[in-house]
């Protein structure tokens, strides 16, 4: 019994043994007052995802998604919430910096409004979307009477809604990942020439990557299952701004069916796309 | 003979142990600084706060704050290596990222070739830094971190990278040209740190503890390195650092810093053999008195008196390096020695293959002996023994 | 224990399933049957407690708030809970499980969702009827006065989307004057089909006119004759698994009675 212990354990540092070992030790040093809330965690969060899967119509599951409202729905939702995800990485990424690096009074409120989308029910959102940027909104009147443009009601609604409510997410994760990184580095570029922008630009901005990558992820993640605020604000017509959300929405007025098998697209294209960029870029070192 | 303070002691005198020799006869007529001992004591000790020349750095920093204040004047010829030696929070980063432009002058002024770099930010100064942990930046190999500071300055792609390959070969790091800075040693990121500084070609360069974050076999080796090319830098170089070894061996004219002032200032070997403070004293591994001197006695402030053979009249220290002490389990009765104390052990320390006996009583002092010694004498902690010292090695300076 | 209950709560609303047809067959136009309907609730008010939960079509808000507090003060210690939403989702809620007593549905076809289902203890009874009216801006500036007015693209409009009743009132509407109408949205049920036009981000609506009135002068109504085309059916039911039959059944015999009528009248339904 000793014996073929010692030679076990000779086995493990001679040949590749540090991984094993490693693993070994990882799964016994987990206590039991963790692993147990940690699974039952993980069980909370998954299984109405299965009960979803349980329950779906699989055997009407081809003719629901055939229609050409499903698909369209669809790309509108991929293209709303990767167009959202694009406008939040340009103007939430310097937001993130000017709350994490300037200093400036009353920094600590500036964050805090900030994260104000995060607790606004995305419905009161999308009622205050209207009332700034409306037709008849604070700034939206004069959008409508100088240049023309009104954003209700229009594709480029769907994008500001999914914006305001996914933006903070990533400014948020990107203004914690810049508070982490050393500003020493940006102290360094300076002294080698470089104006505080090319410091920001070409040092920062790479070191600070994979922190704006999981920003984006979840600003995207939250754009696409967005519907308060979307549906308040830019209304609901197919092909414009119906997205899957909403399709969903609608269709379980009187077909739950048909809901449940739009909310498994949009669940599959969603773990997809979020696991293919897990593998490309949050798992770097 | 070879202990800590001998060596720093000794050290300041003929400091060129690690260099090659026919390097030194090479560069020593253009700088002069590879022989400070010689050469730098009558130019620049004298008067160096109303020596002013249109080149090279004269500078008077003050630097606010909550709890610290830092007021030092600092000037420097081209070619001149300086180093602010002082113990840990005694303002010398500080001064540097004053000097860099870092963190703002409260007060004071700062003139480089005699141009006014108060209000100028950091990336217009013609100055380059080597920080502490080198601060390259991770996601750039080793050849575009060097090639950072010309493009930043304008130059072409193409053209800060030739730069920068140039002094990749002259660090002798070719071939790790394309490394990222996580898989380059201590040694070699220290290296592309300094041709990175370098590389924008600075009119002051400043370094941040440059060798504390390797460990003592490749600090040997890069302190070598790092003197070499601080000789050919021909503009002024000002570095930081805790490790009066390396300030000793890299640079010309120490600066010494406790709390955010400038305590003593002069080339090394001056500094190693009339310490001022006791800060000092203990770098270079010296027992310091301060007393008053009537011919060859010099009465201590703290009591007792010491036989010395200069011939002083006034305030004088009196130094003695640790080696120099003698010990007795009994009274010294047949002892040449003039200079005799009863005293304690307070405490033991092993040095090599030496003990260091930090000893208290009528004069507290540190005393070196072997181990045999310590052994015949059983030596422990409470233990009375006598010290004796030789006038004629105690050394006596005014005040 | 709960069967027990079950049981007593399945022929409670058996009786009152009974009670709900008779009095929906004699109501259309004999209020007196109404009115003893009414007392007869008044007279066993005695025994009635608890909580009624009533889940009801986002469009009966005001009126059943209303009547709720009535019920309230008529019957001292009972208390009446409302879930005002879209009818489909309300629906689907009580399929789901949902604690209600009580169901007031916008639509007969909402209300088949619960019957086909079962969960209903008594037939619905269609206790008003809601008509479609044109919900303008303040003033009518655009001078809308038709169906076919809202069709001008210059126009922006918004329906209720098809699965609301709302919705499936206004297409039919439509159909009838064979008119095509291409609207900025489908909104999700009435009441935000409304607040697009309160909120002045669209030009019209069309709604109910329990709706516009409610709205008050934050909109203009306008009629339009097509909407005779499409009158909606509010049906009422008693729900199976209803916790509080006995006041649940005084609640639906006071929406039904001359003075839930009046209420129901003065916020723009029709009678039924």
């Amino acid at each position: 019994m000793t014996s073929t212990d010692t030679s076990d354990a000779a086995a493990d540092t001679l040949q590749g043994g540090p991984r094993r070992g490693r693993v070994r030790t990882a799964r016994r040093g987990v206590p039991l007052p963790l692993l147990l809330p940690a699974l039952i965690g993980l069980a909370f969060l998954l299984l109405p995802l299965i009960a979803l899967l349980l329950r779906a119509p699989w055997s009407t599951l081809p003719d629901q998604l055939t229609s050409a409202e499903v698909w369209q729905a669809l790309r509108l939702s991929l293209v709303c919430a990767t167009a959202a995800t694009a406008v939040s990485l340009v103007i939430g990424v310097p937001l993130a910096w000017l709350l994490a690096r300037a200093d400036f009074p009353g920094r600590g409120f500036v964050r805090a409004l900030v994260t104000l989308p995060l607790v606004l029910p995305p419905v009161v959102g999308g009622v205050a979307l209207l009332l700034a940027l409306g037709r008849n909104g604070v700034v939206g009147q004069w959008l409508d009477s100088w240049f023309g443009i009104t954003l209700p009601f229009t594709t480029a609604g769907v994008v500001v809604a999914e914006t305001f409510v996914a933006m903070p997410f990533l400014v948020i994760s990107v203004e914690g990942t810049l508070r982490a990184a050393d500003p020493r580095y940006e102290e360094a570029a300076t002294t080698l020439g470089a104006s505080r922008f090319t410091a920001f630009r070409r040092v920062t901005l790479p070191l600070i990557a994979p922190g704006i990558a999981a920003g984006a992820v979840l600003a995207w993640a939250r754009a696409l299952g967005e519907f308060g605020a979307t549906i308040t604000f830019a209304g609901n017509f197919p092909g414009r701004t119906q997205t899957m959300p909403l399709a969903v929405y609608l269709a379980l007025q009187n077909n739950p069916e048909a809901a449940i098998a739009l909310s498994l697209v949009l669940l599959a294209v969603s773990i997809a796309v979020l696991a293919g960029l897990r593998d490309r870029w949050m798992t770097a070192p | 003979m070879t202990n800590t303070h001998a060596a720093a002691a000794d050290g300041a005198e003929p400091p060129q142990g690690p260099p090659a020799p026919n390097h030194e006869s090479g560069t020593g007529g253009a700088g002069g600084k590879t022989n400070p001992a010689e050469g730098r004591v009558p130019t620049t000790h004298p008067h160096p706060k109303t020596h002013r020349t249109p080149d090279g750095l004269d500078a008077h920093l003050v630097v606010n704050r909550t709890t610290f204040r830092l007021d030092i004047k600092l000037t420097a010829a081209p070619g001149d290596v300086v180093a602010l030696l002082g113990p840990n929070g005694a303002g010398k980063t500080t001064a540097l990222r004053a000097l860099a432009g870092l963190v703002p002058l409260t007060a004071g002024h700062l003139r480089l070739d005699g141009a006014e770099l108060d209000r100028t930010p950091p990336e217009s100064r013609p100055v380059g830094v080597v920080f502490q942990d080198y601060l390259l930046f991770p996601h750039l190999t080793a050849l575009d971190n060097i090639a950072f500071g010309p493009r930043c300055q304008g130059a072409t792609k193409a053209a800060s990278r030739a730069q920068a390959a140039e002094w990749l070969a002259r660090m002798g790091l070719t071939e790790h040209a394309t490394a990222k800075p996580r898989h380059l040693s201590g040694g070699q990121s220290q290296r592309v740190a300094l041709a990175r500084a370098l590389a924008t070609s600075p009119r002051l360069l400043l370094l941040d503890e440059p060798l504390a974050a390797l460990d003592a076999r490749t600090r040997l080796e890069v302190r070598a390195q790092l003197r070499r090319h601080l000789a050919e830098f021909e503009a002024v170089a000002v570095l930081v650092t805790h490790d009066p070894l390396d300030a000793m061996v890299l640079a010309d004219r120490l600066v010494v810093i406790e709390d955010g002032r400038a305590v003593q200032e002069g080339t090394p070997s001056d500094i190693a053999r009339h310490p001022r403070t006791d800060y000092i004293a203990q770098l270079v591994g010296l027992n310091l008195y301060k007393g008053h001197a009537d011919g060859h006695t010099v009465r201590l402030d703290i009591g007792p008196a010491i036989t010395t053979t200069e011939i002083l009249s006034g305030p004088a220290f009196v130094a003695f390096p640790p080696s120099a002490v003698t010990l007795f389990r009994d009274p010294p009765t047949g002892s040449s020695a003039r200079n005799h104390w009863r005293c304690e052990v307070a405490g033991l320390e092993t040095h090599g293959d030496q003990i260091r006996a930090d000893l208290t009583g009528e004069l507290p002092l540190a005393a070196d002996l072997t181990t045999v010694a310590a052994a015949e004498l059983d030596l422990h902690p409470g233990a009375p023994v006598w010290a004796t010292v030789k006038a004629t090695q105690t050394h006596a300076y005014p005040a | 224990m709960t069967r027990s209950a079950r049981r007593t709560l399945q022929v409670a609303g058996a009786g009152a399933a009974a009670l709900l047809a008779l009095s929906a067959c004699s109501s259309s136009d004999d209020s007196s049957s109404a009115k003893s309907d009414s007392s007869a609730s008044a007279s066993s008010s005695p025994k009635l407690s608890g909580t009624v939960t009533v889940f009801a079509a986002a469009s009966l808000q005001e009126s059943f708030t209303t009547l709720g507090k009535e019920f309230e003060k008529a019957h001292p210690g009972t208390k009446v809970t409302f879930s005002f939403g879209g009818s489909d989702s309300l629906a689907a809620g009580i399929t789901g499980g949902a604690p209600a007593d009580v169901f007031a549905s916008a639509s007969p076809k909402t209300m088949k969702i619960v019957t086909d289902k079962k969960d209903n203890a008594t037939e619905p009874a269609t206790f008003v009827r809601n008509q479609l009216e044109i919900a303008t801006l303040p003033g009518n500036p655009d001078k809308v006065s038709s169906l076919k007015d809202l069709t001008k693209s210059s126009l922006k409009v918004v329906l209720c989307d098809k699965t609301v009743p709302c919705g499936a009132a206004a297409l039919k509407a439509l159909d009838a004057s064979k008119l095509k109408l291409t609207p900025v949205s489908y909104e999700e049920d009435v009441k935000s089909a409304l607040n697009k036009v309160v909120l002045k981000e669209a030009d019209a609506a069309v709604v109910y006119k329990t709706d516009v009135k409610a709205a008050g002068s934050k909109v203009q109504g306008v009629e339009f004759p097509e909407s005779t085309s499409a009158v909606n059916a509010y049906p009422i039911t008693l729900l199976k698994n209803a916790k509080n039959p006995e006041a649940a059944k005084a609640f639906i015999a006071l929406v039904q009675s001359t003075e839930g009528q009046k209420v129901l009248s003065g916020a723009g339904f029709l009678k039924p």
